[in-house]
Parts: C-alpha cells; sequence; structure tokens
C-alpha cells in the first residue's frame, strides 16, 4: 500500500533536502534495547520478531483494543515524508520516511473529549532485546506527546524508509517521528498508545530530568546541560564534515511555534 | 610464566613502543577513510583515541600491583607507555578541536561551562609536567621531587575515567568500570602505606 511515493511532505523547503544514504540512515542508530553503540541496533537488532505485531489502543478512547497492524494498514494511506532528523547528541540526518499520521490513527481509535495526551510504549522483549539485560534506561521504552502536538499534521508513524520495509534497528514495524523534537521522542517499535488526561511519563526524562524535559523540542537556544545545541554535524560527511547551524523546531517553526505559544521554551525544555 | 615474561621482556627494547605508537593512529585514519570507522567517522576517531588513551593509562597504574603482587616486571616499559597515553590523549583533544568542535568560540565556553570536558582538560593539563620531565635529565635533576611530581598520575587518571563516566547517555556500565579499575588500582597503593613496607619489592623508581 504505498500510495504518493511522490506526495509532498507539508515542511517547507523541504524540496531543497537531500535525503542521507539508505546505508547511513540504517547504520548509525540509537535502540538502547539493543546496546548502547551507534552499531549495535544493526548488528542486533535481527533477532527481533516483527511479525505478527499488535498494537494496544487504550485510555480515553471510544474503540479500545489490540489492532492487528496489518488491518490498521489497510486503512491507511503510506506516503512519503523527507524529514530533518535531529539527534539530542547533536547529529542530523534526512530520512525519507514513508507513513501516515498519527492522527489518522487516533481517529481510527476515537479519541474522547476529555483527553490531552498520547502515551507509547515501546516493545519490552528480553530474550530478543539485548541491551535490555542492562538497566541503562527504565525498560520499557515509554514517550509522549501533548494531544494538539500528536494531531498535527507533520507528526508521522512510520513503516518505511525509501520506500522499503523500516529495517528493526530504525523501529521496526512501527514508529513515531516527530520531526521538530530530538530523536529520542520518536519512539520506536511501538506495542501501545494510551490517551489519558495528564502527562505522561518519558523515559529520558525520567533517566535525567534535569537533561530531557517532556517537550524536548530542538531548540538551538536551550542547551543541553552537557553540550550545545546551537550547532550540529550532518551524518555523512566523512572527517571534515561542518557543522551546521541548528534551526528553531529544527526548522519545522512555521508549521509548529504556534503550539507553544506563550511558553518559556527554556523552562518547558 | 611469570619469569618467562620477565626474561622476555628484559630483551625487548622500551623504545619499539614508540615505534609502534603511530601505527593504530594510522590504522583509524585509514578505516576512517574507507568506511571502517562507520558513517559518523569524527566521533569514533575521537573515542577510539580516548579509549586507547585511558586503557593505557590503566596499564601504567597497574605495573606497580603487578610486580608487587604477581611478581611480573613491566617497570622498564612505564615510561614508554605514559607517554604512549599522552600522545593518544593529545590526539584524542586535537580531534576534539579540529574536527569536532570546529568554532573556536565554543571551544573555551565548553570547557568552562561543561563539567565532562573541564575534567577531561583537567586531567589532560596535569599529564603534561609529566610527559616534559619523563627524560633522564629531569629524573636526576629533580630527585625526589620527581617521584612526588609524578604522583600527579594518580589524579590524573582517575580524572580520565570520571570524564568518561561523565559523558555517558543513560546508566552505562563500561564506563563505570574504568574508573572502577581506576580506584582500585589506586587502593592497592593506599594499601602499601597503611600496613607498612612489608616487602622490599615495593620500592619502584622509574
Amino acid at each position: 500500500a504505498l500510495a504518493g511515493l511522490a506526495g509532498r511532505g507539508r515542511a517547507e523547503g523541504e524540496g531543497a533536502l537531500t535525503p542521507n544514504s539508505w546505508e547511513e540512515i540504517t547504520s548509525y542508530n540509537n535502540y538502547y534495547e539493543f546496546g548502547t553503540d551507534k552499531e549495535d541496533p544493526k548488528a542486533y537488532a535481527g533477532a527481533l520478531t516483527i511479525k505478527p505485531w499488535t498494537v494496544t489502543i487504550d485510555g480515553m478512547v471510544d474503540r479500545p483494543g489490540d489492532y492487528a497492524l496489518e488491518d490498521i494498514l489497510s486503512k491507511m494511506t503510506i506516503e512519503e515524508r523527507i524529514y530533518r532528523f535531529r539527534c539530542v547528541e547533536a547529529w542530523s540526518m534526512v530520512v525519507p520516511w514513508n507513513g501516515f499520521e498519527l492522527a489518522d490513527l487516533l481517529e481510527l481509535a476515537g479519541v474522547q473529549s476529555g483527553a490531552r495526551y498520547v502515551a507509547f510504549e515501546t516493545l519490552y522483549r528480553p530474550e530478543e532485546m539485548r541491551g535490555t539485560a542492562y538497566p541503562v534506561l527504565d525498560w520499557p521504552y515509554v514517550e509522549g506527546l501533548r494531544l494538539d502536538e500528536a494531531m498535527n499534521p507533520l507528526t508521522l508513524l512510520a513503516t518505511g524508509i525509501y520506500g522499503k520495509d523500516i529495517p528493526n534497528q530504525n523501529g521496526a514495524p512501527l514508529r513515531l517521528v516527530v520531526p521538530w523534537k530530538y530523536g529520542f521522542k520518536s519512539i520506536k517499535s511501538i506495542v501501545r498508545v494510551t490517551l489519558t488526561d495528564k502527562e505522561p511519563p518519558t523515559s529520558w526524562n525520567k533517566a535525567n530530568p534535569r537533561e530531557y524535559g517532556f517537550y524536548s523540542n530542538v531548540n538551538p537556544e536551550v542547551d543541553h546541560p552537557r553540550w550545545s545545541q546551537a550547532t550540529e554535524r550532518p551524518i555523512g560527511g566523512g572527517f571534515f564534515a561542518k557543522r551546521q547551524p541548528t534551526l528553531m523546531f529544527n526548522g519545522y517553526e512555521e508549521e509548529v511555534a504556534a503550539l507553544y505559544d506563550g511558553m518559556d521554551l527554556s523552562k518547558n525544555f | 610464566m611469570i619469569d618467562w615474561i620477565n626474561s622476555a621482556s628484559r630483551r625487548l627494547p622500551p623504545w619499539l613502543f614508540y615505534m609502534v605508537a603511530p601505527l593504530p593512529v594510522a590504522w583509524f585514519l585509514y578505516l576512517g577513510f574507507t568506511g571502517g570507522l562507520g558513517v559518523e567517522p569524527i566521533r569514533a576517531l575521537e573515542h577510539k583515541l580516548g579509549e586507547l588513551g585511558l586503557q593505557i593509562l590503566l596499564l601504567v597504574l597497574a605495573i606497580t600491583p603487578l610486580r608487587r603482587y604477581a611478581g611480573l616486571n613491566l617497570l622498564r616499559f612505564r615510561r614508554a607507555l605514559g607517554l604512549l597515553a599522552f600522545f593518544y590523549i593529545t590526539l584524542h583533544l586535537l580531534v576534539w578541536l579540529a574536527l569536532d568542535v570546529q568554532i573556536l568560540a565554543q571551544i573555551w565556553a565548553d570547557i568552562v561551562k561543561r563539567p565532562y570536558i573541564t575534567v577531561g582538560m583537567l586531567g589532560f593539563a596535569l599529564m603534561i609536567p609529566l610527559a616534559l620531565t619523563s627524560n633522564n635529565l629531569s629524573v636526576r635533576r629533580l630527585g625526589k621531587r620527581w617521584r612526588k611530581l609524578h604522583m600527579l598520575t594518580y589524579p590524573a587518571v582517575l580524572l580520565g575515567a570520571l570524564h568518561f563516566v561523565l559523558l555517558a547517555k543513560g546508566f552505562q556500565i563500561e564506563p563505570l568500570l574504568y574508573l572502577g579499575a581506576a580506584v582500585l588500582l589506586l587502593a592497592l597503593r593506599l594499601k602499601k602505606r597503611s600496613f607498612g613496607r612489608l616487602g622490599t619489592a615495593g620500592r619502584a623508581r622509574g
């Protein structure tokens, strides 16, 4: 169901973005369930079984339940979105994702009027995820968005890259992509989506609240306590890759800045 | 076995280390230019050099306990190993300055503002006088003060290991193992002090 491969994403100036290579996108990953080195996910995520895959949608929805991934996909139109991807570690890529809008999934489940947040959970299957033998984070990995962030048309659930199935190391079979936030918000291998009226806990915030906030919007003016966020190094430039300035909201300011009107972004980091 | 290593090591001239030292660097550069360091070679090179420097520093700290508790005598390599560690850590720093941060104004800001960089820089700074006084002339001139000065190795290694711990994201075991090894190797020295000089093997120079 790969419709609209050439379909335009909604980000301004997207046509100017040159995607990284398949090799770059799939061999330099943070997926701590498979190890903390960048090469670990590619080396070890092959152990992950992704068929069958079920996503539990629960909480404040009209139609809670266990949804088989193929049933979800049969109702979705897959389109291509070429997005900037900015890691909190100050490197970046451009990724041609394939996927559908999170809003469409939420519509499928029917969001109730009191819901204000969406919580996500990654699969936790120790026998297939060697990295979870270590308490690097409090497993399973969890993330969350405010409902208006979740409903924003930029927010994507990705199932592919370059028109191919998304590789395990990139979060197969279903991952979130929130292009104006640091990469760790884009939770991988999602097994649960919960609508709630309270701000849900998020893994990196639990691990180190001083360094990682709930919002984690890309912001060159708010540094990580241990490194500057003003610039980033694009992956793929070899030994002489030049740093480039990081853009406010990772270049998606026009689309999302209004979500944060009146908020102090240095406090709500 | 130990005797065999001891006698074999007597035939191994320390200058061999200086010949071998640049080889890993050349190897890393070759890997980096041919894709062997992955798609982000700058960070990989920086980490490999820092890790190698720290590993050699731990080896330097292990020489005295190895001699005292295992009878393994590698003393004659200590200077060469110390200089080797200094060489790799200097390159680690240069890669950070020239390839990684790139922006002069940001370098100083990072040094004063970011604890892991402050700690790493301090550790490096402590190694500079050690490298400068590693020659025979300095050993003779400084006499007893030379031994005292070279105790700076202890805080330098601790700071190096701490630097590694401070830059890890999440709870990671590997940097803690390095810090644990450094603390253990230093604790073995404390023990000698508090229990007095039981044997003659403890007195080491070099």
